[in-house]
Parts: structure tokens; C-alpha cells; sequence
């Protein structure tokens, strides 16, 4: 790192843009000395703790609270009673049909709890123990209802009700038919006609996003102003929403994302705690803080997933694909979030994945439940697509007697046909997908793990060898704001970011896009230096304060760098048409014989001449000598809205060994190559490749919430919700390929969700190659050695697993024998 | 999450502690490492009104030749015990399952002891001291008693511990000219055994002359594979005979079903491991 970063006074600067920089923000996220919220400490401030369903269904019959009330050090109690004229509904930006069905959500339950977890009281004290010693003092009375947990069985006629107040447990009936929409033929002709359709039926388990830093929100009232501080990937989008659900006017409230570590979606939300925290500092005048345990966090924090598919695929005996059609029934849980309806919404442009279908149907219902809500988790919605299609795909090939990757090569979209309109009517932007493939057999040793895999079947080897493929595109860069109208979302997709040039020549970016662990400072850093020739230390990026980033639409789906950083760049260029004015008046040169090259005005033809932008910034400053009718500041803004989403891509290949024995499935090999565009900052896209890999590794190996049949979480800590480290998963062997995307001016794709989409079909495709000779034709995720062994030993899929207990020792100690006098 | 107020008492003796002990009354904790009473308190399920914190008492700590035993201090941390030379050399068994016990930061702080007593079948320790037919040294106010392991893990998280007793130190037999094997199966590293087989063989001959075996997270408490030791008692060193022998792994025991594995496949899972942990004792 050393000699990149060493520079010599005379030579050009190196380009900034596809240099392996470490992140600037790195030493002080790592070392935790910084503004977490949870840090956060002001003169006076209280503590939350919120008293929470013990049940998942039930009616509130009964509120006490006043044990609670005089324990020590306990300021207020608030019940939903107290607070249920004022706390509106959380907010659900995205009814994906007209008439969707919104039951509504309070942040605190006031006559009925819907899922274990709902808040019923919150305690108000002087010190965080104080307040979670009050929380076993207060006494609420449940009386219980049936329990909806099966969204098989709770779209059936007859059901019992989530909500007794609506007709059915549908929140809503989706549709995208492409033969409707103009941009395919008609699916049931195509079915009808087809040599072999196979149908599979998937299900996408619950998953938890798990961030590391736990939800945190500090308010301050200070008159009628309020400063909010959040742990929260959106900061922009919170302050609109809270204004409107709490008549805090917009503004009089400032929103503040200090450093957040980690979101994953998870913290794309308006939680029930902040719009809490806002009331509860309201009504006492006084600062409030309230940070969630890892249960806490675990529990009620939105989870993710949680869909059966039913899919459906047609083809000819040659294996030219005539069509699909997918079913979803989607768990929205008890309640509609901020974009709840919107995730299996959002992978519905998505099944078709990268092949050229001529027909395609999809329908989703949103399904409510008694579990916490279900939102945002990386990748939201296009993990399910990739896996559906990607799974189909190696079943229709087992049908045909194909190759897998033969019958994915014979009906990809060709890098000559870029860009390429689908059947679900995306414009796909760039790529070559058999380069990227070709790349990744490389990585893998394709050839010789293939033979492997033959004499271990062969020799009948316990541990038998197996590969799959993930073949993959996803849309990111969300988004083309004219498109999220048209699908009904409340928000637009542009990004905004400002540059600010100061006196001595260092320079401000202000972005819009908070990152939470993303790197954004280090990589608009390098966008800068690069734009306007100043050296990478010179920039410093502010983000996440809504009083300094006025403007912003924050960070998720893959958009920041392909809509915010490509704000920036816009902003970078307006900042040099300010200056060349100046640099033209000082220069006593016509602007149009000044060129700007590493940072500096020359008068070309004119050697030795010229002007640093530094510099103009200092004159700009004190603005002694500047041109008539422009104003004195070099200062500029930009609004980036794309105008098409980007299309990243690549190839992933996974060995897996199966122990026949024992059911234990091991990566041997992971190979991945990604096209995402222009990379600028290879060591970022590698920990994002690396991180996305481990999460959707994650969801085919490890990760699953389950719910026991009263609706308790099982998986209530990390000893029941594996979360993999680097411990359990593999090398990877990572490559790229590079297709700028034409529709930004940076050129980038998008990275933060890649590794995580692609991987999870690579997985489970692999597992079941390895042991498809046994019989063995699914395997329900998480891949549970368990699973994986009965499945081969005892057929179907692997089978429930037992959700009434817990791995956990301390979880089911308390009516374990008392250890009294034994050393823990 | 912060656990509920709790007395805390800190001695430097034995005798302190077991003072300490006696004065709290019944609703008391000993805090050894603290790697399964904190989360515990912490989660509240446990709430006691006094902690007693062994960790001052220098004296139950460090390992010790005692002839034809080592003696183990019951607040030897995990790492102490995987660095100790006399337990590499006379009980391996022991250093290999402590190395699969959580992580590198769980085993700085974890103890022998803590574990032991802690008892929780999930737990890599109890087994393999059972294996070994180790010697538990518990003290009271009235003096030291020796439980041998077949009588000290009683239940479920419950060991023959008495109230107002202490576990100081463990004496594990000198196992000279044995071979050892600790195969544990769980889902990811740092986890509890799904399942996991103890097992220690002495060779004589190209016969199997005596083995041991202790099972983990196969019921309440560790158990011991009496009827494979027996098959396996005499038994030709092949891989034939350990298979039969193993076969036998599950039979008496009861184990639980949860999340990681019902209990059939747990009983299917000891008779591999079984085979598989002999076999490598055995050097097959």
C-alpha cells in the first residue's frame, strides 16, 4: 500500500478511481470510538424500556402498571392506552396494488398484541437498569387467540384471522403477466404447448439480519425542536415519515445516523421504538434514549424472506425454454412496514433472471401472520428470484437429461444482444455472461472437481462431491424515480450531494446516501480526487445529519455509488464550470482555451502557465478579484436520477462435500465472478463480494427464525440463529469481469448485494448434485445436517425441524433443576 | 441485557468462599469463568441474590503431578489446561475437546471446573472426564469428599455437588500407553456438540485391549457406551470390529430433540462418531 500511496511532486497523480485504498473510516468504526448511538450521552437523559407480548395473539385485557411505576428510579410508565390518541400508524410506503389492505401498525399495542414482541408498555428511568428492573413489575393480562402462523394455511377459506377486523388474512393479490404487459406472449399457450413442464415448490425461510450494532435512538427536545439521533440506514426517509406520523412539523425535527454498524435492510425501517422515543420525549420535555438487547433485536426487529414459490417452467426436448410462472405466498407478518409488500413485489421483474423467456406470469399474495414483520433483507426479493430460477433451471436440466450450464448457455441472453429487453420488461444494460462463466470454471477447477465428483461415485465414497451454478443478474441502483411511480412505491430514487471548496483548498462532500459500514467516505474520496485533481486526503465526506445533508434518499439496493457517488461526479463537474470562469478571469485567457487536467487551469499552448482549483477555491474566498455577474463561490450541488436501473451479474460456482454418514455438507470450493460495472475501489467490491457470499451462504446453510407453535421465536439468540464466521465458510476465489453501465456516469453496477443473491441457489445446487444420484431431489434451507441426512436416508426434503426447544441450555434452564452451589 | 441487582462477594481462599457460601443462604451463584451464569443472568433466568466470585482464589488454580494422577484446579481457564504439558502428556482427550470448546476469548475465560459443574450435556467436559474416569474433589465446611465421575453428573445441569460445596480440583489416572480420540459434530465452530464421542484406547498386541467411551449431549447427563467398551474389549484393532462395536453406541440413551437434531438422528450420529473416534484411537 505504501507505494501507491507515496506521491512525487512532479509526475501526474495517479488515478484514484480502481486503487485498492483501506477505508479511510475503518480505524475508528473497528476500535467502536466513535458516535454510535448507543454512546450518545446527554445532560439529563433518560432511559426506555419496553415491556413486551410475551404472546403472539391476544386481546389486552388488562394494564397494571403501577408496581412499575413506583420502582425505584422509574420516571413515567406509558402504556398504549396513554399514547393512543398520538401515535398515528407506522408508515407503509409502497401499497403495491390499489385496493392492498393496510391494517395499520401502532407502535405500542393498545387493545390486541399480534406477535411475541409487540411492545404493551414502555418504562421511563433514570438509568437503563433501573428501567429493565421495572420491566418484570409490570402486570398485563392477555387473553389469548388463535394463532396464525401457516400462511398455507391461513389463506385457506375459514381461517382464523390475524386481524378480526379484516375479511381474509390477504393483504393483497399481485399480478405481473407479461402477455398483459405487452412484453411477452401469452403463459398458458406457451404451458399448453410445451414438450415438459416441471413445478417445484420453494420455500424461502425467515431470516433475521442479524447487524451487528443493535438499534439505538436517542431524541432531544430542545423547545419545539427535536434532534433525533438512530441507528438507522435512512435518516432522510425517517425525518419525512416521523414528521407525518408524529405532527412534528418536518422542520422541526432533525434526524442524526452517526456511524451505524451495519443494516443489511434491516435498518431501511421507521421503527415502533423511534416514533416511541419521539412521544415519550415530547410529552417529558427531556432527553430519551433507548437501545435494544441482541433478544430485543433478535425478536422485533423486521425480519426477511419468509416466501413459498411455486414455480413453474416450460420447454421444448431440445431445452429452448417456453415460459414461466410463479406463485408466491408472502409473509408479511403481523403487520405492513415500511416497504413490507413491496420486497416479493420488487423480485417479480426479477424470476426471468438472465434467459430469454418468450412467456412469464407472476402472482403474489401478501399473507399476514402473527410473527413480527417481515422487510427489507439484503438482496429484498431478488434472492428470491435468483434462487427460484436458478433452482428451476438445474431441475428442468435434470428433466432433459441436459448439462446444467449447457441448457443455462442455450437460453442466455448473448453479449450481442445487449441491451436486451425481457420478458418482464427490463432493459438489461451490459454483459457477457459466458465470459464471466468461462472465468469462473477457471477459478473453480471446474473440470477436475467434475472428475473428483465421478470417482467418488463410483468408489461409493461416504463423502460424495457435488457443483453448482448461479447464474445471476439482479436490478440495482434503485432507482429511476418515473419507474418507482409507476409501481406505486411513495419516494422517488434520485440522490443529491453538494461539494463544498474550502479556503485552504480541502473539500467537503456532502452526500445523501448514508452509509452504514459501506465505505462511502473512502470511495467518494477517491471519486473526487479523481474529478477534481486533489490529493484523496483533501476530501472529507459528511453524511447521515439531515441539518448538513439537506437532501437525500440514503442507502440500500445496491444504489450508492451508481446514484449517489454518481451525484457526486455531476456535482465534482459543476464545481469545474464555476471555477473555470474564475480561472479564465485570473488567467486573462478566454474559458474556451483553458484546459483542465490534475487539478489545474491551463491556457493550452501556453506551457507553465496555470491555476490549481485549490487555489481559485482560496481566491474564490476572499473574492477580491472575480468576473462581473457571477456570484463569488465555486460551491455546487447535483440531483442524479437514473434513468434506467443497472444490471450487475456473474457466475457463481460452488463445490460441496457431503458426508453421506452424517448429512454435514462443507464448501470445498467457491468460485465467483461479478461484472459489476466500473470498479472503484477493488478492496470495497472484495469485502462486499466476501460479506454478500457469507450472508447468502448463510441462508442456504445456517440461518432460519423459527417460530414454535404457540408463535415463540426459538431462534431467539445466536446460539438457535447460527450466524457463520469465518470460521465455518471457505476461501473464496473471487474474479470480475467489467461492463461499464451506460447509465451513469461513473459506470458502476452495484455491489452490495451480489455475492449475497447469487450465492444461495450456488449452494444448495451443489448439495444436491452431490447426492441426486441417491435419490435425493430437494433439500429444505437452511441445510441442517439433519435435513440433509434424512433426505438421503428417510427421502422428501429433509422435514421440519423441532421447534419446541431451543439449543440453547440457558433458554430452557429456568425450569431446569436448580444448580444452586454448582459453579457456572 | 443487565442483569437483576445481586449481591457479590469475592473471597481469596477456599475457606472464604465457602464462608461466603454459607452466609448468603440458599439463593446463591458461584461464578467461576462466568461463560454460562452471565448470559444466563443476563438473559434473567437466573437471579440470584449472591454472586460468589471464585476468581481471586489462586489456590484452585494450575495443574499438578500427583503420581499417578494430574490433578486439575477446578479454575484452570480452558487455554491454561490446552498450554498445560502434564495433560498433553497423560490426557490428551482433555486438551482436544477443550480445544473445541467455543472460541479463542471463551477459552481465556472459561474454566475446567465451571464447566464441569455447570453440567450441561451439550458441554465437550463432562464426557471426556467421565471417559477418563476422572476423581472429583469437592470441599465444605466440614471437610474435602472424592466423587469418582460415575457418581458426580446426577441430572440435567446437576451434579453431585452439595449445597454449600465447592468443586476445587479434579484428578484425572495417567493414561500411559493409551491412544485418544474427541469427535465432535456440531453446525458451526463455536458451537455446543450436537453430538459428540470421547473415546481412549489401549492397544496391545493388534487387539483392542481396553476402551472407554463417553458419549455427549446423548441424555441429561454424560453417559458412558458401556456395551461398545465391552464389544470392543479384546476385540481385533479393524475396522470391522470397531463398525459392530459401535453399532451398539445408542443403546440406553435418551436423547433430547430440538433445533440441531431429533433424537433419532442424534442416536444415528453416536453410533458414527463412535466408530469414527475409536477408529482414529485406535489408529485405523
Amino acid at each position: 500500500m505504501t507505494a501507491v500511496e507515496e506521491r512525487t511532486g512532479a509526475a501526474a497523480p495517479e488515478k484514484e478511481i480502481g486503487k485498492a485504498r483501506r477505508r479511510k473510516e475503518d480505524a475508528r468504526l473497528i476500535t467502536g470510538r466513535t458516535t454510535w448511538t448507543d454512546n450518545m450521552v446527554l445532560p439529563g437523559m433518560l432511559h426506555l424500556a419496553v415491556v413486551r407480548s410475551p404472546v403472539a395473539h391476544a386481546r389486552i385485557s388488562n394494564v397494571d402498571v403501577s408496581a412499575a411505576r413506583e420502582a425505584p428510579g422509574v420516571v413515567a410508565v406509558f402504556t398504549g392506552r396513554d399514547l393512543a390518541e398520538e401515535q398515528g400508524s407506522l408508515p407503509c410506503a409502497w401499497p403495491v396494488t390499489p385496493d392492498m389492505v393496510n391494517p395499520g401498525h401502532p407502535s405500542i399495542a393498545v387493545d390486541q398484541v399480534n406477535h411475541v414482541g409487540e411492545a404493551v408498555a414502555v418504562i421511563v428511568a433514570r438509568s437503563k437498569a433501573a428501567a429493565q428492573d421495572a420491566v418484570e413489575l409490570a402486570d398485563i393480562d392477555y387473553e389469548p387467540l388463535p394463532v396464525v402462523l401457516d400462511m398455507e394455511e391461513a389463506v385457506k377459506d375459514g381461517a382464523d384471522l390475524v386481524h378480526d377486523h379484516l375479511e381474509s388474512n390477504t393483504s393483497y393479490h399481485f399480478v405481473f403477466d407479461a402477455g398483459e404487459a405487452g412484453t411477452g406472449g401469452d403463459t398458458e399457450q406457451a404451458f399448453s404447448g410445451a414438450d415438459v413442464v416441471v413445478s417445484r415448490r420453494f420455500v424461502q425461510q425467515r431470516l433475521i439480519p442479524a447487524f451487528m450494532e443493535p438499534r439505538s435512538v436517542v431524541v432531544q427536545p430542545q423547545g419545539d425542536n427535536y434532534t433525533m439521533w438512530s441507528a438507522t440506514q435512512i435518516p432522510h426517509i425517517l425525518r419525512v415519515m416521523a414528521a407525518m406520523v408524529t405532527g412534528i412539523p418536518e422542520h422541526k425535527l432533525r434526524v442524526i445516523a452517526p456511524d451505524v454498524g451495519g443494516g443489511f435492510g434491516g435498518k431501511l425501517q421507521v421503527n415502533p421504538e423511534e416514533i416511541l422515543c419521539l412521544l415519550i420525549a415530547r410529552r417529558l420535555g427531556k432527553p430519551v434514549k433507548w437501545t435494544e438487547t441482541r433478544s430485543e433485536s433478535l425478536m422485533t426487529a423486521h425480519h426477511g424472506r419468509d416466501q413459498v414459490q411455486f414455480v413453474d417452467i416450460a420447454a421444448d426436448r431440445e431445452g429452448n425454454i417456453l415460459g414461466l410462472r410463479v406463485r408466491l405466498l408472502a409473509d408479511m407478518g403481523a403487520y405492513l412496514r415500511l416497504i413490507t409488500p413491496g420486497v416479493p413485489a420488487l423480485g417479480a421483474f426479477m424470476y426471468p433472471g438472465i434467459y430469454k423467456f418468450p412467456a412469464y406470469r407472476f402472482e403474489c399474495d401478501g399473507v399476514f401472520t402473527n410473527k413480527v414483520p417481515t422487510d427489507a433483507y439484503r438482496g429484498a426479493g431478488r434472492p428470491e428470484a435468483t434462487f427460484a430460477i436458478e433452482r428451476i433451471m438445474d431441475e428442468l436440466a435434470v428433466e432433459l437429461g441436459m448439462d446444467p450450464l449447457e441448457l443455462r448457455r442455450k437460453n442466455w441472453i448473448d453479449a450481442a444482444e445487449f441491451p436486451f429487453t425481457t420478458v418482464a420488461g427490463l432493459a438489461y444494460d451490459s454483459g457477457d455472461y459466458e465470459a464471466a462463466t468461462q472465468q469462473a470454471l477457471q477459478l473453480l477447477g471446474y473440470d477436475e472437481l467434475r472428475e473428483e465428483q465421478r470417482r467418488r461415485r463410483e468408489s461409493g465414497d461416504p463423502v460424495q462431491l457435488g457443483i453448482g451454478i448461479s447464474t445471476f443478474t439482479e436490478m440495482c441502483g434503485l432507482a429511476p424515480s418515473r419507474v418507482l411511480g409507476s409501481l406505486a412505491f411513495g419516494a422517488g430514487g434520485w440522490e443529491h450531494a453538494s461539494i463544498r471548496m474550502l479556503p485552504t483548498g480541502k473539500v467537503e462532500v456532502v452526500t445523501g446516501s448514508t452509509p452504514h459500514g459501506q465505505g462511502h467516505e473512502t470511495a467518494w474520496s477517491q471519486l473526487v480526487a479523481d474529478s477534481l485533481g486533489v490529493p484523496f486526503e483533501d476530501v472529507e465526506v459528511l453524511h447521515g445529519d439531515t441539518a448538513i445533508s439537506s437532501r437525500g434518499l440514503d442507502t440500500y439496493g445496491s444504489r450508492s455509488l451508481v446514484v449517489g457517488g454518481s451525484a457526486v461526479v455531476r456535482a465534482a463537474d459543476k464545481v469545474i464550470a464555476k471555477a473555470r470562469k474564475i480561472a479564465a478571469h485570473l488567467l486573462e485567457a478566454s474559458e474556451d482555451d483553458l484546459e483542465f487536467a490534475d487539478g489545474k487551469f491551463s491556457v493550452r499552448g501556453t506551457p507553465g502557465t496555470g491555476l490549481g482549483i485549490q487555489e481559485i477555491a482560496l481566491a474564490i474566498f476572499a473574492a477580491h478579484d472575480y468576473p462581473e455577474g457571477i456570484e463569488p463561490s465555486i460551491d455546487a450541488d447535483a440531483t442524479f436520477d437514473p434513468e434506467n436501473f443497472s444490471f450487475p451479474h456473474g457466475t457463481h460456482l460452488c463445490a460441496m462435500e457431503v458426508d453421506t454418514e452424517t448429512g454435514f455438507v462443507k464448501i470445498r470450493k467457491y468460485a465467483s465472478v461479478d461484472d459489476v460495472g466500473t470498479i472503484v475501489n477493488p478492496l470495497i467490491v472484495e469485502g462486499q463480494v466476501h460479506g454478500g457470499l457469507a450472508q447468502g451462504i448463510a441462508q442456504a446453510l445456517y440461518e432460519e427464525a423459527i417460530y414454535d407453535a404457540d408463535g415463540n421465536l426459538t431462534t431467539g439468540t445466536f446460539v438457535d440463529y447460527l450466524v457463520p464466521s469465518a470460521a465455518d465458510l471457505p476461501h473464496f476465489d473471487t474474479g470480475n469481469t467489467v461492463h461499464a453501465a451506460p447509465g451513469n456516469p461513473i459506470g458502476a453496477k452495484g455491489v452490495g448485494e451480489a455475492g449475497c443473491i447469487a450465492s444461495t441457489p450456488a449452494v444448495v445446487n451443489a448439495a444436491l448434485d452431490a447426492v441426486r444420484h441417491l435419490g435425493v431431489t430437494d433439500i429444505r434451507m437452511p441445510l441442517t445436517p439433519e435435513r440433509v441426512w434424512r433426505a438421503i436416508h428417510q427421502g422428501g426434503d429433509g422435514g421440519d425441524r423441532a421447534a419446541a426447544r431451543s439449543n440453547a441450555q440457558a433458554v430452557d434452564s429456568s425450569d431446569a433443576p436448580s444448580t444452586s452451589g454448582g459453579a457456572l | 441485557m443487565i442483569p437483576a441487582p445481586f449481591a457479590y462477594a469475592r473471597p481469596t481462599t477456599v475457606e472464604e468462599a465457602l464462608q461466603a457460601i454459607a452466609d448468603c443462604g440458599e439463593d446463591v451463584k458461584v461464578l467461576a469463568g462466568g461463560q454460562s451464569l452471565i448470559p444466563v443472568m443476563r438473559l434473567r433466568l437466573a437471579a440470584p441474590e449472591t454472586v460468589v466470585d471464585l476468581g481471586k482464589v489462586a489456590g484452585l488454580r494450575g495443574v499438578r503431578d500427583d503420581g499417578d494422577a494430574i490433578v486439575i484446579g477446578a479454575m484452570t481457564t480452558h487455554s491454561d489446561v490446552l498450554a498445560d504439558p502434564l495433560v498433553a502428556e497423560h490426557a490428551p482427550l482433555i486438551a482436544e475437546a477443550t480445544g473445541t470448546v467455543a472460541d479463542r476469548q471463551v477459552r481465556h475465560r472459561g474454566t475446567f471446573g465451571g464447566a464441569l459443574v455447570h453440567a450441561d450435556p451439550a458441554g465437550d467436559l463432562p464426557a471426556v472426564a467421565l471417559a477418563l474416569d476422572a476423581e472429583f474433589v469437592v470441599a465444605g465446611q466440614s471437610g474435602r469428599r472424592t466423587v469418582p465421575a460415575g457418581e458426580f453428573f446426577v441430572d440435567y445441569l446437576t451434579t453431585a455437588v452439595g449445597e454449600g460445596e465447592l468443586l476445587v480440583e479434579v484428578r484425572v489416572p495417567k493414561y500411559t500407553g493409551w491412544s485418544m480420540r474427541y469427535e465432535k459434530f456440531n453446525r458451526v465452530a463455536q458451537a455446543w456438540s450436537i453430538v459428540a464421542v470421547a473415546a481412549a484406547v489401549r492397544r496391545e498386541d493388534g487387539r483392542i485391549a481396553e476402551a472407554r467411551v463417553g458419549l455427549t449431549n446423548m441424555g441429561p447427563t454424560p453417559l458412558r457406551a458401556r456395551q461398545v467398551e465391552e464389544a470392543l474389549a479384546g476385540a481385533e484393532a479393524t475396522a470391522e470390529a470397531v463398525a459392530a462395536a459401535a453399532e451398539r453406541a445408542a443403546e440406553g440413551t435418551d436423547p433430547t430433540s430440538d433445533l440441531n437434531a431429533q433424537a433419532d438422528y442424534r442416536q444415528h450420529l453416536a453410533k458414527v462418531l463412535t466408530r469414527r473416534a475409536v477408529s482414529t484411537a485406535a489408529g485405523l
